[in-house]
This record gives C-alpha cells, structure tokens and sequence, in this order.
C-alpha cells in the first residue's frame, strides 16, 4: 500500500488521489457544520429581531465564507485525476458515476453559488426572511453536493442499480432509485454529514473558548457555544447511531474490511469486539456484525479460504475459487469480442451468459495472489480506534460544555477553553481517520468486487504522477496556510457590529 | 420591465463586490486558484487519457486493456 510509494505507479496514483482527497476533506466538513450554525443563529435572530444574534452570525458567516472560498472546486481535481490516472476506471463505471456527479455539479453547485451571494451582500437589501431562506439553502446546497458526491462514492463500496453492457464495455444503469438510495448512501450520508456538523460545533466552540480566554466577547462566545453544544450533542449521537448501522453494512458489503478493522485474521461466533490491546467487550463484534450476540463473523484467513456460511445459507467461496471465476468471465469478454468481430451469434450469445453469470467475481480475475486482498490492517485498525474513540470524546465534550452552561460555569472553566482549542485539529483527525477506515479497508478495490486498482488504472508514466503529486501538495499545503491565515486574522477582529 | 429586473441584480452585485473588505482577498485567491487549476494542471499535466479516440474506439481500447490485464501484470510488479 502506501509502504510502498517509491516503486509503484499504482501506488503513486493512489497516494495523489488520497493526498487531493483529504485536502479537500479539510474544507468540506467545516462549510457543512458552520452553515448550520450560522443558520441557527440567524433564526433566531429572524423570530427575537435582537440585533445580538445577528452579529452572532454574521462573524461565523465570514468564517464559512473564507473557508467556502479557499476549499470551493478543490474537488474537481479528483475530478481530473479520474479522466487521467484512472482512465479504464472511469470508462468501466459509465453514466453510474458521472451521473451523480454531473447532478452535484448543476443542481446542487449553482444552487449553492446563487443563494452564497444572497447571503454576503443581501444583509439590508432584501427582507429578514428571504435573507434567512437564501442562508438555509446554501448550506442545503451545500449538504446536497454531500449527497450526490456520497451516493458516487457508496456505489464503489457497494454496486447496485446496474448492468454491465459487454459491447461497450461499461456498467450501465437500470435503476436510478437503487444507486441514489441504496441503503450504503443514506447512511454513509447520514454519518459524513452529521460527522461535519460535529467539527463545525467543535470548531465553534473552540474559537469561542479562544475569545473567552482572551476575555473578550463574553456574551457573544457563551452564546455561541450553547447553540454549537447543542447541535455537535445531536450529531454526534446521529453520527454514532449511523456509524454502527455502517459497520452492520460494511459487515453484509465488505468483510475483508470489517476484519481488517478488526485486526480479526480468525473469526468465529461469539467474536469480543478489541478496544485495544486485550481489552475485549465480549460478544460485542458479533453483535455489531450479524446483530445476534451468537453471530458467525469471518476473519482475514476465512475470507480468504470461504467454506463458512454465508447469511443467506449458501457457502462462501475461497478467494482461489472467485479468482477462477474472474478469469473466466474476463475470458468470456475477450470470446465475446472476438465472436462479435466475426459477425458469430452463437458464440456470442454463450459468452454473454458466462459474463452474465460470472460477473460478481469480475475484479476477481485481475487478482495474482490471494493476498493481495487483504488491506492494510495496521492502519484499517488504527483509523478505526481514532475515529469511534474521538467520537466517543466529542459526546462526552458537547454533555459536558450543555452542562456547564446550564450551571452558569461555562466562562469560569479555564481549563476546558484550552481543552476546546486543542479539540479543534482532533475534530479534523476524526474526519480523516473515518475516511481511511472506509476507503484503505477497501482496496484494492477501486469497485468492490468488479474493478481493483492494477485494472482501474491509465498506463502512465510514474514520473508524471509524481510530478502531479508534489504540485497538489504545495498548491493544496499553500491554500491551507492562506486559509489559516486569513481565517486567524479575521477571528483575531472579533465580530463587528451588525 | 425586465430591464429594470436585470439592472436590480446588476447593482445588487456590484454594490456587494464593492462593499466587500476580506472578500477581496478572497476572491484574488479564488481566481488565482481556478488559473492553476483550468490553465496549468488541466492543460498541461491532467489531459483525458482516452482524448482523441471516439466511442467506438475508447470501448476498443478500454475492452482490450481489461482483458489483457488479466494475464498481464506488469502493472503490478
């Protein structure tokens, strides 16, 4: 994986692809999280008419504004880098793909773009209400890009709602609804989003707690972290709850990850779920798993060797055993090619039936060695921790932050203003630890099941990839500290008056 | 009618442009940033790898790849 960086070009691509990934992974969150904020805020403002809530908002306005600014197209890079580095990928996958991300792209970017001007320079000129409406629908602009570009990325992880067409040599799709509501989306959009509203409310109540401690904007800044308590408490617990609805999924999806996840190389029933270490919650893993405390959950060995049931009663194959597949449908597709070329309807019609039958175990055929699908544990087990023991930490902190302000206590705790500053980059590792559960645990799939890297990717060079590299890390590193510092000046100002 | 319509949202935005103080920043970056990304990287280092062939030929090449791939794994090694 990674480990390898120096000799691969598959590994270089993937390395880009991550490093454009969780850049851009960097601003996304934080317009999430703020647009609710800053919406709140400004509802409250529209049903008091205090003045007070206007100001509010309209100082975490000018900080979504500068994040929205810096992080704004920062993913149509990744965009690029399909039609480049990853050229059989994005001619394998069809309209599948580009249909989410062309809907992104129109509907949900210009929707966004349209109201974002309504929202900075229509504060005086156009009423409370539609000023309020244009404020919701940036941020539900925002959320539906989230949506669009989730449902592209679940279909990776999962692939549904669609044919593969042997003549074009692409999926096709049959079934809008399938991809854009298979159950791996929604919740994967649930959790993602709910996950931004988090670091948004960390991040408020981070900056808050820098102004207490400078002991400025008193009012300003309690007021600010009861609201972004309350919604980072109620996302959180969302976050949660579809975070083990995820892992139920990723159990039934992709069980190569979970075991990963798990460090679990020899599976069973009754399965403990590690926290770290020996430290084992017993049964928990099966729990999670199957949602029986008595569940089957396979480890790395099983997967790799089948002949366990599967929950649909039917025996699970051997890797070797899906591999022969593979080869047999890619064998198939190269008949069918020929018999077509030679006008033979025959042959043809007993290829696509191969192909038809064999399909699943498609990507199967590009895989050498066994091993080779297994994912990088190590990390697939760390990511994990970091990302369910900060999520963990953020519930306690949102309780405890409600809690402090219910007693009245919230600007006497020095202490806790220093540990929501610290909070702010733990809210940002969290983010990206969940990212590299859910994208290393799935390799070397780049579809799950149909498609892995060595066959997704453009015969390139390596030497441009890494060229590529280097340029987007100081572009993406230059963006950061621009961000950085114009977003620390502008909290350094303090809100103006409204 | 219209005229007046257009006009409105014409000053709506200029007055918001002038009036903005941090946005200006902002918006050299933007410009600067979109620059690097259409003009340079998209021109020069991020072409399609599949430009220049029709459909026909993309489905061609793409169908002989997956198929070769599979007893070729010099992209691997």
């Amino acid at each position: 994986m990674l480990a390898s960086i120096d000799t691969s070009m598959i590994d270089w691509s993937r390395a880009q692809f991550a490093l454009t990934a969780m850049y851009h992974w960097l601003f996304v969150p934080l317009t999430l999280g703020l647009a609710v904020i800053m919406g709140l805020m400004e509802t409250l403002f529209v049903i008091s008419g205090n003045e007070f809530w206007k100001r509010t908002a309209k100082f975490w306005m000018k900080l979504f504004g500068i994040n929205f600014a810096v992080g704004v197209a920062t993913g149509l890079i990744l965009e690029f880098q399909f039609g480049t580095n990853w050229s059989n990928y994005s001619w394998f996958v069809g309209d599948i793909f580009g249909a989410p991300l062309a809907i992104e792209g129109i509907v949900a970017f210009f929707m966004e773009a349209t109201f974002v001007a309504v929202m900075f320079f229509g504060w005086n000129k156009v009423s409370k209400k539609f000023h309020l409406a244009s404020t919701w629908l940036t941020g539900l602009g925002a959320t539906f890009s989230a949506w669009w570009i989730l449902v592209a990325n679940s279909w990776m992880q999962y692939p549904v709602g669609m044919a593969f067409n042997p003549d074009t040599v692409r999926n096709e799709m049959v079934d809008f609804v399938a991809v854009a509501f298979s159950p791996v989306a929604v919740t994967k959009f649930f959790h993602t989003v709910l996950s931004s509203w988090m670091l948004g409310a960390v991040f408020v109540i981070g900056v808050s707690a820098w102004f207490l401690l400078r002991k400025r904007e008193k009012e300003f800044a309690i007021a600010s972290m009861k609201v972004a308590a309350v919604v980072g408490l109620f996302a959180s617990l969302v976050t949660a709850m579809t975070g083990d609805k995820s892992a139920y999924q990723v159990a039934q999806c992709q069980p190569m990850k979970l075991a990963a996840m798990e460090a679990l190389y020899d599976g069973g029933t009754r399965e403990p779920l590690t926290v770290v270490g020996d430290i084992k919650i017993p049964l928990m893993l099966s729990y999670l798993a199957t949602h029986d405390f008595d569940g089957y959950v396979p480890g790395i060995n099983n997967i790799l060797l089948g002949g366990y049931a599967l929950p649909d009663s039917t025996k699970a194959l051997s890797v070797v055993e899906k591999m022969k597949n593979g080869k047999k449908v890619i064998a198939a597709l190269a008949d069918y090619r020929e018999a077509k070329q030679e006008g033979d309807q025959v042959a043809m019609e007993a290829a696509r039936q191969v192909i038809d039958e064999n399909m699943k175990y498609f990507g199967y055929g590009y895989i050498d060695d066994p091993n080779d699908l297994v994912p990088n544990v190590w990390l697939s087990f760390w990511a994990f921790r970091v990302m369910v023991g900060l999520g963990m930490y953020f519930i306690a902190f949102f309780a405890l932050i409600l809690f402090l302000a219910w007693k009245r206590k919230l600007s006497k705790v020095n202490w806790l203003h220093y540990v929501a500053l610290a909070s702010i980059p733990l809210a940002y590792l969290a983010g990206q630890a969940g990212w590299i559960v859910a994208e290393v645990g799935r390799q070397p799939w780049t579809i799950q099941d149909l498609l892995p890297v060595n066959a997704a990717i453009s015969r390139l060079e390596t030497g441009s990839v890494q060229t590529t590299f280097f340029i987007f890390l100081i572009l993406f590193t230059v963006l950061l500290i621009a961000e950085i510092g114009i977003m620390l000046k502008a909290i350094q100002k303090g809100p103006e008056e409204a | 009618m219209i005229k007046r319509q257009i006009l409105r949202v014409w000053t709506f935005y200029r007055d918001g442009f002038r009036s903005m103080t941090i946005g200006r920043t902002l918006w050299v970056l933007i410009l600067i940033k979109l620059f690097i990304m259409f003009f340079i990287l998209k021109l020069f280092f991020f072409p399609s790898f599949l430009k220049g062939k029709s459909p026909e030929e993309k489905q061609d090449y793409v169908g002989m790849e997956l198929v070769n791939r599979s007893v070729d794994n010099s992209l691997t090694k």
